[in-house]
């Protein structure tokens, strides 16, 4: 109410260019704000600061959403949730100085995990850039390497052309992050001529491939058309291109058995009896024994990221390799490829469906990966009757949400359980720092989520040590009355660090214990979130389901076995064919 | 193995930059590269000479160049018929009784004197690397006061001549 109050108070006091029939004159900072109005920008999250006054005052006078975190680096992490579930660009406003050094980890996470972000930051005026001014940071160089591209504005006229290329950078082609730096006096600056903004997008060192090349089709068919043990590796390129049903329609028009990346998680039903688990470090046996011994795989979308391959020189040794990838860089780059085919993933799937291939009988390959799932399934000891089995707890949020929730996660131990117990049933619900592997993103990840899709259940799955790193962002949950569920699988340590410590090490756990953490569930009252805390399995089923169910912002400290490791595994340097702890006992 | 690599930007601050920084982050090493204006005056062209272990890598380092928004084409035009040139200027202790000695030795480079002191010259010599790594080894003996190379440039050749086993016994 006193905030209305003082926004009318305050048209009041607004210049009257407008009634009087003349276009009031405009600053740079209102012009950036209509910009990104005409890039449909629905919400921002963002931290304002002494650079970017002009941009909040502009944003006061004519609003957007704008959520304001509690970090910078929540931030981003929340317009990164949003850009992975909506599939739209995360935007983000942070000041110059630290607010922009703070945006670093969220935009290298971007650009890694192929999230389409605009991100824009404030810097001192150009007068004094470059004089070590306060709160300077040479931003452009900073995130020149971590940026899909990077602006500075020189000069107001520029804006309107910047913003959208920004966007148009960003959301194309390989998706990525975008930086706009924009000087306080650039903001200042009064507005006094017209621009045209719609001058088309001129970018003649930008134009991304997106149909395929007829030639590599036909012989990627003559490929599929000679297999007896094909494969395909479906990646996140599957779920940027929204080619989830083209990949379902074609695993099962060729009848070929599909495994994901981490980050393909979602592409196809994770109940699918075509679909053998992940891949990869953590992958299920079957997915990395079907990788070993396949005669043909089609990688559609994935980067043959050294977490996915193990050793190089062991890996996918028997086959041909078909190589579906919008960014012609990824081919070749770590694995030799025979047949390279540069497309957008939803472009080469409708190419490759408007033929009937007609393939050898691959029933014998079908019939030995349905008994590496039945002789190797993914599997835990739960030893101690009580006692919470992490595995358990994401089993439990599987069934109560029915596969349906979007989940997201940090990196780690409970990251990598939640990839391999929870079935996604649907694309764009699985979130996670996949690349660069960030501990705090999944929490702000999941505040993003939730305004994305403010319909649908978001649960966010941590560790107790990743969610320390953002826990502050706690306070939005109030704030907006944000539903999202937290559920922390609290082991009281770094959990791979110290599965690694304890496997490679030889016990010496240095510095990944933690045995004094804060009392999580005061920590969620303290934020008006309400907590639970849960010690036995029997505790697990009541608390989860009453919780996740609710339709209130929920913390869940969930305490789980401490010395419960990852399995299986293959381990650094070795082979996808030589799995460690692939049974139990 | 030494590639040499020309590529063709839009002339904006930051972007030299963004070439050289994207090298470094995937470990290649320059050897030399040099920058200048086209006759577009918002286009640049950029040499490189660069050392890759495999063709492999050199595929990487194109697509990866390719891929940056300013960049509008890469090109390796090692294997083509090409003109490379590289300008050194190298300022020796030539002695009034030395100097017809080492004029004698800069005359077949067509080298030619751009400042003269007392007892030292300098001398500009013009070609590819290898000419001008030629003059050097021979006016080393002489006393090099210093020496500065500016890097090559290079040009694909107007008719690419196709080898031919008969041409390849003459030379």
């Amino acid at each position: 109410m006193m905030n209305a109050q003082v926004q009318l108070k305050n048209r009041a006091l607004a210049p009257k260019g407008s009634e009087e029939g003349t276009k009031p004159k405009q600053n740079g900072a209102a012009l950036f704000i209509e910009s990104l109005k005409k890039q449909n920008v629905e919400i921002i999250f963002g931290y304002p600061g002494g650079a970017v006054l002009p941009i909040y005052d502009a944003l006061y006078q004519n609003p957007v959403k704008h959520i304001l975190a509690r970090h910078e680096q929540g931030a981003i992490h929340a317009a990164e949730g949003y850009a992975r579930v909506s599939g739209k660009p995360g935007v983000v406003i942070a000041t110059s100085g630290p607010g922009a050094t703070n945006l670093v980890t969220g935009i290298t996470d971007a650009m890694m995990d192929s999230l389409p972000l605009v991100v824009f930051t404030g810097q001192v005026a150009t007068t004094v850039v470059g004089t070590d001014a306060f709160q300077e940071a040479d931003i452009v160089g900073i995130t020149q390497p971590i940026t899909k591209h990077n602006y500075q504005v020189k000069n107001i006229n520029d804006i309107p052309r910047i913003v959208k290329e920004a966007f148009h950078i960003a959301s194309t082609g390989r998706k990525g992050p975008v930086l706009v730096d924009i000087p306080k006096d650039i903001a200042n600056t009064i507005f006094e001529s017209e621009v045209d903004d719609d001058a088309p997008i001129n970018l003649p060192g930008y134009q991304p491939t997106l149909h395929p090349n007829f030639l590599q089709i036909q012989k990627a068919i003559k490929a599929i058309a000679e297999s007896k043990q094909p494969l395909i590796l479906a990646g996140a390129g599957i779920l940027a291109a929204d080619a989830s049903a083209e990949l379902t329609e074609f695993a099962e028009k060729q009848n070929i058995p599909v495994t994901n990346t981490l980050l393909g998680l979602g592409s196809i039903n994770g109940e699918h009896e075509l679909f053998l688990g992940m891949a990869g470090m953590h992958g299920t046996f079957t997915s990395n024994m079907a990788i070993s011994n396949c005669d043909l795989l089609i990688n559609i979308g994935a980067r043959f990221d050294d977490r996915l391959t193990g050793n190089l020189s062991k890996f996918a040794q028997k086959a041909k390799i078909i190589h579906i990838d919008i960014d012609p860089a990824e081919i070749g780059k770590n694995v030799p490829t025979d047949i390279p085919i540069v497309a957008d993933a939803k472009e080469a799937l409708k190419a490759l469906l408007k033929h009937s291939i007609e393939a050898p009988d691959t029933k014998l390959w079908h019939e030995y990966l349905s008994e590496c799932l039945a002789e190797y399934p993914l599997w835990y000891d739960a030893k101690e009757p009580d006692t919470v089995y992490p595995q358990q707890a994401v089993e439990l949020i599987h069934r109560i949400t029915n596969g349906e929730a979007i989940i997201t996660t940090d990196v780690g131990q409970h990251q990598m359980w939640t990839a391999q117990y929870y079935k996604f049933k649907n694309e764009h619900n699985w979130v996670t720092s996949g690349g660069l592997g960030t501990m705090g993103f999944g929490f702000p990840a999941a505040i993003g989520a939730q305004f994305a899709k403010p319909e649908q259940r978001v649960i966010s799955i941590v560790g107790d040590a990743g969610f320390q790193m953002t826990s502050q962002e706690l306070a939005l949950l109030k704030e907006f009355n944000l539903p999202v569920k937290i559920v922390i699988l609290n082991n009281s340590c770094l959990g791979m660090v110290r599965q690694w410590q304890e496997t490679f090490y030889e016990e010496r756990y240095s510095s990944s214990l933690m045995p004094v953490q804060p009392d999580f569930v005061k920590l969620a009252e303290a934020y008006g979130v309400k907590g639970y805390r849960i010690n036995t399995i029997h505790e697990a089923e009541e608390i989860l389901t009453e919780a996740l169910l609710s339709d209130e912002p929920v913390l869940i400290d969930c305490r789980v076995k401490q010395l419960e490791v990852v399995n299986p595994m293959v381990a650094p340097g070795k082979g996808l064919d030589e799995m460690i702890g692939v049974k139990k006992g | 193995m030494k590639r040499v690599i020309t590529v063709t930007v839009i002339n904006q601050s930051g972007v030299l930059n963004r070439v050289t920084g994207l090298l470094m982050k995937r470990q290649f090493n320059i050897e030399s590269i040099t920058v200048g204006h086209t006759e577009q005056p918002d286009i640049s062209k950029m040499t490189f000479i660069v050392h890759v272990e495999d063709e492999n890598k050199i595929e990487q380092l194109v697509k990866q160049l390719s891929k940056q928004i300013d960049v509008i084409k890469v090109n390796d035009i090692t294997d083509k018929s090409i003109v490379i040139r590289e300008l050194a200027l190298i300022k020796i202790v030539a002695p009034p009784n030395l100097r017809m000695e080492i004029n004698s030795i800069v005359e077949p480079f067509r080298g030619s004197i751009i400042d003269m002191g007392k007892n030292v010259v300098t001398y500009q010599i013009v070609g590819n690397p290898e000419k001008i790594d030629a003059f050097i080894e021979l006016i080393q003996p002489y006393g090099i006061k210093e020496l500065t190379r500016t890097g090559v440039t290079a040009f694909v050749r107007d008719a690419q001549v196709k080898p031919t086993a008969q041409l390849s016994i003459l030379q």
